[in-house]
């Protein structure tokens, strides 16, 4: 069943690769400064939170001195999860967003969600690319050790693919997927170390914080660029584990009520 | 290639009381259905042969629509199969995926894209398109600046750019103007030449007559009745007129024609002739010969107000003359039951070499659409021939005439005389 589903997909390509482009493009059509807004963006984040954090508030990390320390630590952590938070927040609206189109056009619905996933990985390429520049002009760069970044970002796209594909689904059926899915997304973002470490935490929250699949992934990223560690595998393998079997319910569930899902639209 | 072949296929839309049901079928799935079956369509079997033209009629909400979308294949049947041979295109409605920012190129690559066309035929489409659409140097304007018509042309260019085995078309044809619509259905009969079959809904009449070889009747989610287009069309017509106590029933005449007889009969058409200046049937029709139609009705019941109006129409439906005597001025009011009154109306025959019919019908007002006491189609036939005036074109004979004027021809002799 996947492999017509790829073979759509890959002959759709065109289709997809030109609504990615033309997203791209759209966003900043009528502006004069165009696609340098795409970098101006990160880089005023990168600014705002290395001057409120590490510079007015004297934040530091345990056990590290750099004044860049504290905006390395929030930069790995937030700006993959803002790669998570798109995918799954754009995925769970893609159906309905493109309503008329899936009822009035026979075409692959699965380029729909392939759009929008790489839709978001263009925007994260991109701020990525910034922080990774920061990260080079700071001499912070861990060296070839920010390698590990891509299996862990490889995990954290099917994790956010398989549960946007699903939102997306349920959400044609049951709109309250949506705006839970909002609310989710907001208190997920405060249970995962993304602004504070878990080693600021009491002893007794920390087990619990390991439940939640983004922990590990957001330590995994800390660790690489702060601290030039390797992730730690261990609690990697379970994430890809769910994210592979999300995925396949992602699938079966799309398959399955593709059909009914246009009756609603 | 290019068949269709539709049996034994329903489409029904789920129902549920409340969205909690809804999802207690979700999570219970061995319970029984919490939902009720609403059909839309139910038992639609046809066959259409490659290179076959089918129009499909029916009111608002027949399941014209949803018949289309399930031969696009955008809707999933909920019974019945559709094997469709080869490449289908549907035009459920123009200018779907058009980005108003993006220029009219830009937006046709894409809709190319999504046609499932590669980036290197629609290159090689591209001049085509363009030289259809003759939209000019708006091709590479934002499509937010063009006009809905434009639009419409840009996205009719991309959507027939290749030939189709199938083409589906969505009443897509009834917008712009009457030059592109003629260009367009120019562009249909081509395609029907070179082996493509085509589907069209449609609400225009002129549409359906002139491009389908056959029309089906779509009412309530099924097929009423299938055959010639002008038939169809004028159960149709029928149907459409009073939905309660209507009878409506069709006639073969003699020579192969199909009578609809139709309305409340409360009213109706005892006799109907045309006569010549003799007196005599008129069969044949000399142009310009004087006329008269003569009818006879009865009242069956008492009426507070009778219109008597008739109908030219050409061999292709195409109405070319019609009044009553609600617009003549002389409805008649207050009607016995069983009064029979004989009407005569008397007209030249203006018209043009060819076969015309005439439809009667009786109603209260106006329009037959309010109160429609008999409606009757192809009540009388009769042929126009032209052995007397000169030979012309066209379905109505004007008699002009002529004043020719030859001018002197002015002398290219002074030097600021240039020709244009």
């Amino acid at each position: 069943m996947s492999l017509t589903l790829t073979r759509a997909l890959w002959h759709y390509r065109g289709f997809i690769l030109g609504s990615v482009k033309r997203e791209f493009q759209a966003r900043y059509r009528n502006s004069l400064l165009g696609a340098a807004w795409t970098v101006l963006q990160p880089v005023a984040m990168i600014t705002v939170y290395t001057v409120v954090f590490s510079e007015l508030m004297r934040t530091r990390l345990p056990g590290m001195n750099s004044p860049y320390a504290y905006s390395v630590f929030l930069c790995a952590g937030l700006l993959t999860w803002g790669l998570f938070g798109e995918i799954l927040q754009r995925g769970q609206t893609v159906f309905l967003d493109n309503g008329n189109m899936i009822k009035k056009l026979n075409f692959p619905r699965i380029c729909l969600p392939a759009i929008t996933v790489i839709n978001a990985l263009v925007n994260f390429a991109i701020t990525f690319s910034i922080f990774l520049i920061f990260l080079a002009l700071t001499h912070s760069f861990p060296g070839w050790i920010a390698l590990y970044a891509v299996p862990v970002l490889l995990v954290q796209i099917a994790f956010a693919t398989g549960l946007g594909i699903i939102a997306g689904v349920l959400n044609v059926f049951f709109r309250d997927v949506g705006q839970f899915v909002n609310i989710l997304l907001q208190f997920w973002f405060w249970f995962t170390p993304i602004i504070y470490s878990t080693a600021t935490l009491p002893a007794a929250i920390r087990p619990w914080m390991a439940l939640n699949p983004m922990t590990p992934l957001a330590q995994a990223y800390q660790g690489i660029f702060l601290y030039g560690q390797a992730p730690d595998w261990r609690t990697i393998w379970p994430v890809a584990v769910l994210a592979a079997v999300l995925c396949v319910a992602a699938l079966v569930l799309f398959r399955r009520r593709a059909g009914e899902m246009v009756d609603e639209l | 290639m290019g068949d269709i072949r539709v049996s034994g296929l329903g489409k029904a839309y789920k129902q549920y009381p409340g969205q909690w049901s809804r999802l207690a079928e979700w999570l219970m799935p061995v319970g029984k259905p919490r939902h009720v079956e609403r059909w839309v369509l139910k038992d639609i079997d046809f066959h259409l042969h490659a290179g076959e033209a089918v129009g499909i009629v029916g009111a608002n909400g027949a399941g014209k629509s949803t018949l289309l979308k399930l031969i696009a294949g955008t809707v999933r049947p909920t019974c019945g199969e559709i094997v469709a041979g080869g490449r289908v295109a549907a035009m459920l409605e123009l200018g779907m995926g058009f980005h108003p920012d993006f220029t009219g190129r830009q937006n046709a690559v894409m809709g190319g894209q999504l046609l499932g066309l590669s980036l290197e035929e629609i290159a090689r489409l591209m001049p085509a398109i363009e030289a259809f659409a003759e939209i000019g140097e708006y091709i590479d304007q934002p499509v937010r600046t063009y006009s809905s018509g434009m639009q419409m042309r840009l996205a009719f260019s991309v959507a027939t750019a290749q030939r189709p085995d199938i083409l589906i078309v969505d009443e897509a044809l009834s917008v712009g103007d009457s030059y592109f619509q003629h260009k367009s259905f120019e562009r249909i009969r081509t395609f029907r030449r070179e082996g493509t079959t085509l589907l069209i809904v449609s609400h225009d009449r002129y549409a359906i007559q002139t491009v389908c070889d056959r029309a089906i009747l779509m009412d309530s989610g099924r097929i009423r009745m299938q055959g010639p287009p002008v038939d169809v069309l004028d159960y149709y017509n029928a149907m459409m007129a009073e939905h309660n106590h209507q009878m409506i029933r069709q006639q073969a005449l003699a020579d192969g024609r199909v009578t609809t007889i139709s309305g409340t009969g409360e009213a109706s058409i005892i006799d109907a002739r045309l006569l010549n200046q003799h007196d005599l049937p008129a069969d044949t029709v000399e142009v310009g010969e004087p006329l008269r139609l003569q009818v006879r009705i009865r009242a069956n019941v008492a009426l507070s107000r009778l219109v008597l109006g008739f109908l030219l129409k050409d061999r292709l439906g195409q109405a070319i003359y019609g009044i009553n005597t609600h617009r003549l001025e002389q409805p008649l009011e207050q009607l016995t039951a069983g009064e029979e009154v004989t009407y005569c109306f008397s007209f030249p025959a203006r018209l043009g070499k060819g076969s015309y019919s005439v439809s009667l019908s009786l109603s209260r007002e106006d329009s037959h659409l309010d109160k429609n006491f008999e409606w009757r189609d192809n009540a009388l036939i009769f042929h126009v021939f032209n052995t007397r005036q000169e030979d012309f074109v066209g379905s109505s004979w004007l008699g002009a005439e002529v004043q020719i004027t030859r001018h002197a021809q002015e002398r290219p002799d002074t030097s600021s005389a240039t020709s244009p």
